[in-house]
């Protein structure tokens, strides 16, 4: 196989399994892609994931699906973006064409909703785990405005309901402000 | 043509659905109830509680239903690439711009302001999960001690094992799911 197929091959494997333990909504592809992209094919580094997540939430679509394109456009360009998308929709495809069949027997069956509870149990535990470690590196910049940004915006997605699109928008032009307030300063003491 | 027509209504979901899941659920409902005839609000609800219980994006597993009732498999791969085209255009854009200029000193100023809000939101995220988990319920009752047991002791066993162990997410979950299911069925 060519070293560009072997690529795809392994893109496209990598996306579908991650697709199929996305359980509990599209935030949960986080820990996952970071485990299989950034711990162990080192495709991405940990700063650039989280710019990855940033651009995919705040694009139209599902995040899981927008997370997919960008490493599989930084894997191996379009194609791999491509490849990438088709790994990331077969899963949810083939089980939803499975289950459109008996959906009612799937639904109230009680030891599928026992499976699910344990099922989001680890869930759960996986994505606080990505939380603590990230939010860790955070601290670990000592600086002022990411600790500020960070409770500010947890508070208004978490008790306001702000709209996770306005909150990006209202941190990208304070890092806009930010910059030419440094840029200036610089001038300044030159 | 219904193709066309199952093509232009996913299209249209997964172009103005951003923010996550739960922004798509009233778009997905306004096409395939109110604007088409492909589901009844019933089976619309249905198709929901199932894309909780399934992996995968709500958009995508709604876009498979409604596409394999309305026209079988051609149906559904239609649906599903219609609800993925908008991402695959833009996102591959801002994927080629973001590699092109994240070295621009601008750039790099708002990234560094975004990276903590995305923290944030992932963290918002996993304490809806937690609840979620906890209590059955996405908000907090009355009684916060009113928790499903099992559940507490899984995610605690489960958080050990990720961070003092290393274990791997996946195999963490799916451990968690089955004996998580032995332990319901027991106990």
């Amino acid at each position: 196989m060519t070293r560009n197929g072997k690529l795809c091959w392994t893109l496209f494997s990598s996306t579908f399994k991650l697709s199929a333990g996305t359980f509990g909504g599209g935030f949960v592809i986080v820990p996952l892609m970071r485990e299989r992209f950034v711990r162990q094919l080192h495709w991405i580094e940990e700063q650039e994931m989280l710019d990855l997540v940033a651009i995919a939430e705040s694009s139209p679509g599902a995040i899981a699906v927008n997370a997919s394109i960008l490493v599989g456009y930084h894997a191996a360009g379009p194609l791999g973006a491509l490849t990438a998308v088709a790994g990331t929709v077969l899963p949810p495809l083939l089980i939803i064409t499975a289950v459109s069949y008996f959906y009612s027997a799937v639904r109230d069956h009680p030891v599928a909703a026992m499976a699910m509870n344990g099922l989001l149990a680890g869930v759960a535990a996986v994505v606080c785990d990505v939380v603590f470690t990230m939010g860790r590196s955070i601290l670990a910049q000592h600086s002022f405005l990411a600790v500020f940004i960070m409770l500010a915006a947890f508070a208004a997605v978490r008790f306001w309901n702000v709209n996770i699109v306005l909150v990006i928008l209202a941190c990208g032009m304070l890092g806009a402000v930010s910059t030419m307030a440094r840029r200036r300063k610089e001038r300044l003491e030159r | 043509m219904i193709y066309w027509r199952l093509l232009w209504s996913f299209f249209q979901i997964g172009l103005f659905s951003i923010g996550g899941g739960y922004a798509a659920m009233p778009l997905i409902q306004r096409q395939v109830v109110d604007a088409h005839p492909w589901l009844t609000m019933t089976q619309f609800a249905d198709i929901m509680a199932i894309a909780e219980m399934t992996p995968g994006p709500i958009a995508i597993n709604a876009a498979t239903f409604v596409g394999i009732r309305v026209a079988g498999l051609p149906g559904a791969l239609t649906a599903t690439a219609g609800c993925v085209l908008p991402s695959c255009v833009i996102v591959t854009a801002l994927a080629w711009l973001y590699y092109r200029y994240r070295g621009l000193d601008m750039v790099k100023g708002v990234l560094a302001c975004l990276r903590p809000a995305v923290v944030a939101m992932i963290a918002s995220a996993a304490l809806s999960l937690v609840v979620l988990c906890f209590y059955g319920q996405r908000t907090l009752p009355a009684d916060p001690l009113d928790a499903d047991l099992i559940a507490v002791g899984l995610f605690a066993g489960s958080l050990v094992l990720l961070r003092a162990f290393k274990v791997r997410p996946m195999a963490v979950m799916l451990g968690a799911g089955a004996l998580g299911t032995a332990l319901y069925l027991l106990l």
